[in-house]
């Protein structure tokens, strides 16, 4: 039989193949870092809304305790990464290129390390799937991989979907990263349970977990870890960017397509990240909400790189300190990897439930010409994993024909980056993108806005056309009533006048 | 403000410089050996039309304002140059070559907006163009006489011919028509293709190595093919577009030689005699005048090979690859149109939902 | 001397088939436009343009008596769109830094006369006499009405203030660097 990794390499030709430099930081064990002296931990680390304090300034908490619960039906409730003092909510930098505050509980460490009363389920398995869904959304567990979609309601979603086949995405196709390998080295028996439990919550039959042909170690201890369970197979994937891309994934491993209008359940399949599958591990076996993460500290500028263990809202300097600091000045800092992460102005900013990496790159690591015209050499295609045209769609939305570009593919973008890494021509594809979707959402707001502002003004003219009515009415009202009251004086006079000619005329 | 950069933190490190710097590496071998078979006239017909066509560049970007030393340095102009020097006659005057150099700047490729801008490949369209204004000059070949052999021109002899138009004793009898051109002749003279050949009396072997009337980038087939395929390794082009060219030449070329040899030339003759494999590998796979699309560049570079052999069989002209160039340059954006690859998550081309 | 007559003649017959057709297919629709104009346009009402509000404004518009950038608060999304709708070139380069503005009422100075929220056209100022008025921020278009009538002061308009949800990427810098010549923006294929 042909090899599968052949097969796929034939079928299949998007993709990059950026250096790797995973060596920087996989060497080493993973570290889990001392306790730093205060976490700032916001409650906006996952998408959709805000998890709302409920904790007040002063307040002391335990480790584990919830200090935010979530609001509406995508959020996830933050938890107190270890005991301490309350000491600040409020505005407090983001870790996000644009350097916006976002509200933030700040807490003093007192050093206990005191845990909340856990309460693990004795045996999870035992449980019915919904109930392990809302332990998951109570343990404020989201997608580890760079998402950071609430998890439990991917799970529900799972469970209403008829989800055949549940996916791991051990893949880290991000290069520099590092934290899912040493992750799957080192803990693979408790990513295995993890990602039997999800099976269990979601209802699916089989696992396939995809691990990238860069990381044999991993791939090794996973193989090790799985083998007492039939339902679990681990495929070698190609290294290739984005393979941790989960329609790539789905697209690589079963070989079907999600709907472009659709979600993966669609396609009868669920795909989480291992590290995910860990999170749900610790959620259901310990009772342990999610207060920490592995990150990859690495780039040219970090003197001593590799993967730390660190609680949600340690400030990043404390990291890149621990891992020996920067040698010199560093040219950039990124949260998670180089093909997708955002730049941060300062490293005075938390860690949260998605920063899978902090690195600080130097000079040379970073591209450096500046942009010139396209030649419409067409690597850009070649490389974009979902089809797409990127050099024509970027034309499109240079001279402002947005719409255009949505007929092209737009929103079937992932933003990966594959086009802008591969342009010989330095063109920021990838961050045209970007521009325009932001750009469409911001319309799409202010058409909102306006329409709300329009029928506010309808309904003040209204009223105020109500008013004058009711005002002229009562006026109307009022005059009415004074000439009745004045016919009826008159009347009186009258009949009094009458009565008094009669009296007199009868005397 | 300062604004944050936009990932990819990380580039492949390639750039528009780097791409054509390989183009004219891939093309050296070839035009080294075309230099020895057609000496000094040849050289000297090279370097101008090279110069002038980076003065043009240098000196339109300026005219513009722009930043004229970094729109150079891409390359593109040179290798403009150099592309149209290979198709030009070894011996024509110098300022054929700047004239066409020019015209491929200034009108086809700056009017246009410049660097892949242009609709129309410019060397090609400025052969076209030296073809249609000076006909005696373009169709004049001469055989080879390579360089430090008995009869070659010396260095002063070789600037006489090129800028002072002053041929040497027994020009007449150096001149030779190209294979193509010759069989063309014999044939509108009523003799059929296998006799016309004979008497041409170069056989495909002197081809292979290009021992023939030509242009330097028809000589030397292996060369050229030796630098097309090192190319398409590097990843500098993609083989769909020289492959379906080859294939939209040899296949008509093929089917109807064994139909009736008389009239239609072989498959091999069409290969090796004319300028196909400089126009499948180096000027058809220009990336800013051929579609972006795997499906897209095949469907354009077998049109570019059907319309050379059209063109070569039935058209006026022996040679066809500037001409079915530009043809099927008109059609890259109507094919870039249509023959966009299928979304991901997309049904298929023909049921998919037309979006707003 | 037929060639020329025959040409001649010609150019005139459709010439005048050309001013036949223009005369009689012409597009009727100016109420339609201004309506649609108006469709566009806020309606708010709220005069800052120089017209007495948005229909007026509406009909200038069509009529080409009024520029597209006439109206602050729709901002540069409402020009563009103009623009596009009436066919004229919008030079939004003057517009660049208009940000949408929000009205903020100092406490301090607010004596709750209700002055500002009688002449709010979206009633998006919201108290009770001689009590401190607030401004309901999804409401305030920023036009401004409330800080001429105020007579305390005690109103300022102020950019709206960016959020993590709301920031957006902004759009990469041109290509080219051009020295002062504008650059073909079309792409090649258009």
């Amino acid at each position: 039989m042909l090899n599968r990794d052949w097969l796929t390499r034939l079928r299949l030709r998007w993709g990059v193949h950026p250096l790797g430099r995973k060596e920087q930081g996989n060497r080493e064990g993973i570290l889990t870092l001392p306790l730093p002296s205060r976490l700032h931990v916001p409650m906006l680390q996952h998408t959709g809304q805000p998890a709302k304090p409920r904790v007040t300034v002063g307040q002391r908490v335990r480790k584990g305790e919830m200090i935010a619960a979530r609001q509406g039906n995508i959020s996830a409730p933050v938890h107190a990464p270890t005991s301490g003092t309350v000491i600040a909510i409020g505005d407090y930098p983001a870790p996000h290129p644009s350097g916006l505050p976002v509200l933030t509980v700040s807490i003093d460490c007192d050093g206990l390390e005191e845990w909340v009363d856990l309460d693990p389920p004795s045996d999870p398995f035992a449980l019915a799937p919904e109930a392990l869904a809302a332990k998951v959304a109570e343990a404020g567990i989201v997608g580890l991989g760079g998402a950071t979609f609430p998890s439990a309601v991917k799970m529900a979603l799972g469970l209403r979907t008829q989800v055949r086949t549940l996916l791991v995405n051990g893949s880290e196709c991000e290069p520099y990263l590092s934290c899912d390998d040493r992750l799957m080295r080192e803990r693979a028996a408790a990513i295995v349970d993890g990602m039997n439990l999800i099976r269990h919550a979601v209802g699916a039959e089989t696992i396939l977990c995809g691990i990238e042909d860069n990381k044999p170690e991993a791939l090794a201890a996973m193989r090790e870890a799985a083998a007492p369970f039939p339902h679990i197979a681990l495929r070698r994937l190609p290294t290739r960017y984005p393979m941790g891309s989960d329609r790539q994934l789905i697209q690589v491993l079963t070989g079907r397509e999600v709907p472009s209008d659709g979600r993966s359940a669609d396609v009868g399949v669920l795909v989480h990240n291992v590290a995910t599958c860990y999170a749900v591990h610790e959620a259901l076996r310990y009772g342990r909400p999610l207060i920490s993460r592995i990150v990859t500290v690495a780039g040219g500028a970090v003197r001593a790189p590799r993967n730390v263990e660190a609680l949600i809202g340690t400030p990043a300097r404390y990291l890149v300190e621990q891992c020996g600091g920067l040698s010199g000045e560093s040219a950039r800092l990124v949260m998670g990897g180089p093909m997708m992460g955002l730049e941060l102005a300062s490293l005075d900013v938390p860690v949260i439930k998605g920063s899978s990496g902090i690195l600080a790159l130097d000079a040379s690591e970073l591209p450096s010409a500046t942009p010139s015209p396209c030649i419409r050499c067409g690597q850009c295609v070649t490389a974009c994993p979902m089809n797409l045209m990127p050099f024509e769609m970027s034309a499109r939305i240079r001279t402002g024909a947005l719409d255009e570009a949505v007929g092209m593919g737009l929103k079937d973008c992932l933003t990966c980056g594959a086009c802008s890494y591969v342009c010989p021509a330095h063109i920021p594809l990838s961050h045209y993108f970007n521009y325009a979707r932001g750009e469409l959402t911001r319309r799409e707001r202010n058409t909102l806005r306006q329409e709300s502002i329009r029928k506010l003004v309808a309904e003040r003219s209204e009223r105020l056309e109500r008013d004058a009515r009711e005002k002229a009415e009562a006026a109307a009202r009022r005059k009415a009533e004074r000439e009745r009251a004045k016919a009826e004086a008159d009347a009186a006079r009258a009949a009094k006048a009458a009565a008094k000619a009669a009296e007199e005329s009868s005397a | 403000m300062k604004y944050a950069a936009h990932a990819p933190h990380a580039h492949a490190r390639a750039s528009i410089g780097r791409l054509m710097l390989w183009v004219m590496i891939a093309l050296t071998p070839a035009t080294l050996y075309a230099f020895w078979l057609y000496g000094w006239p040849a050289i000297f017909l090279w370097a101008v039309t090279v110069l002038s066509a980076a003065g043009a560049e240098f000196f339109v970007l300026r005219l513009m304002q722009r930043d004229a030393a970094r729109g150079l340095a891409d390359g593109t102009a040179v290798l403009t140059g150099w592309l149209l020097a290979l198709t030009l006659p070894p011996w024509a005057p110098w300022w054929v070559g700047v004239i066409g150099s020019v015209f491929a700047i200034v009108v086809v490729k700056q009017v246009f907006g410049g660097t892949g801008q242009n609709l129309f490949n410019p060397a090609m369209a400025a052969r076209v163009m030296l073809l249609i204004s000076f006909p005696v000059e373009l169709t004049t070949w001469v055989g080879p006489s390579p360089l430090f052999g008995a009869g070659a021109l010396s260095f002063v002899e070789g600037a006489r011919v090129t800028f002072l138009g002053q041929m040497p004793l027994g020009f007449d009898a150096l001149t030779s028509a190209t294979t193509l051109g010759h069989v063309k002749t014999e044939l509108t003279r009523g003799i059929d293709v296998p006799a016309a050949l004979a008497s041409h009396g170069q056989g495909l072997g002197a081809s292979l190595i290009g021992l023939h009337a030509g242009s330097l980038g028809e000589t030397a087939a292996v060369l050229l093919l030796a630098g097309g395929v090192l190319l398409i390794a590097l990843r500098v082009i993609r083989w769909h577009i020289p492959v379906a060219m080859l294939a939209g030449v040899l296949l008509p070329a093929m089917l109807m030689h064994a139909h009736d040899p008389a009239r239609y030339l072989d498959a091999g003759t069409h290969l090796l005699a004319g300028g196909l494999i400089l126009g499948a590998f180096f000027i058809a796979s220009d990336p800013a005048t051929s579609p972006g699309t795997a499906r897209g560049q095949l469907l354009f570079g077998f049109g570019c090979g059907l319309l050379v052999w059209v063109i070569r069989t039935w058209g006026g002209y022996p040679e066809a690859v500037a001409f079915a160039v530009l043809l099927m340059n008109a059609f890259t954006p109507v094919i870039d149109r249509y023959l966009r690859p299928r979304i991901y998550g997309h049904p298929a081309r023909f049921a998919r939902r037309t979006r707003p | 001397m037929v060639a020329v007559l025959s040409l001649t003649g010609l150019g005139l017959l459709l010439g005048l088939g050309l001013g036949v057709a223009a005369k009689f297919l012409r597009v009727e629709q100016e109420d339609g436009r201004i309506a649609e104009v108006e469709a566009l346009l806020p309606g708010s009402q709220c005069g800052q343009c120089g017209f007495p509000g948005c229909a007026p404004a509406a009909a200038a518009l069509v009529a080409g008596a009024a520029p597209v950038t006439l109206c602050p608060p729709g901002g540069r999304d409402l020009v563009e769109k103009l623009a596009a709708l009436l066919g004229v070139e919008a030079d939004t380069a003057g517009m660049a830094e208009t940000v949408p503005m929000l009205a903020i009422i100092e406490e301090t100075q607010c004596i709750g006369c209700t002055k500002c929220f009688k002449v709010c056209p979206t009633d998006a100022v919201i108290g009770a006499t001689r009590q401190v008025h607030n401004v309901l921020r999804e409401a305030c278009t920023g036009c401004g009405k409330c800080v001429d009538v105020c007579p305390t002061l005690a109103i300022s308009l102020e950019p709206v203030p960016a959020t993590l949800q709301s920031w957006t990427w902004h759009k990469p810098p041109r290509e080219l660097p051009v020295l002062n010549a504008p650059l073909s923006t079309a792409g090649a294929s258009c």
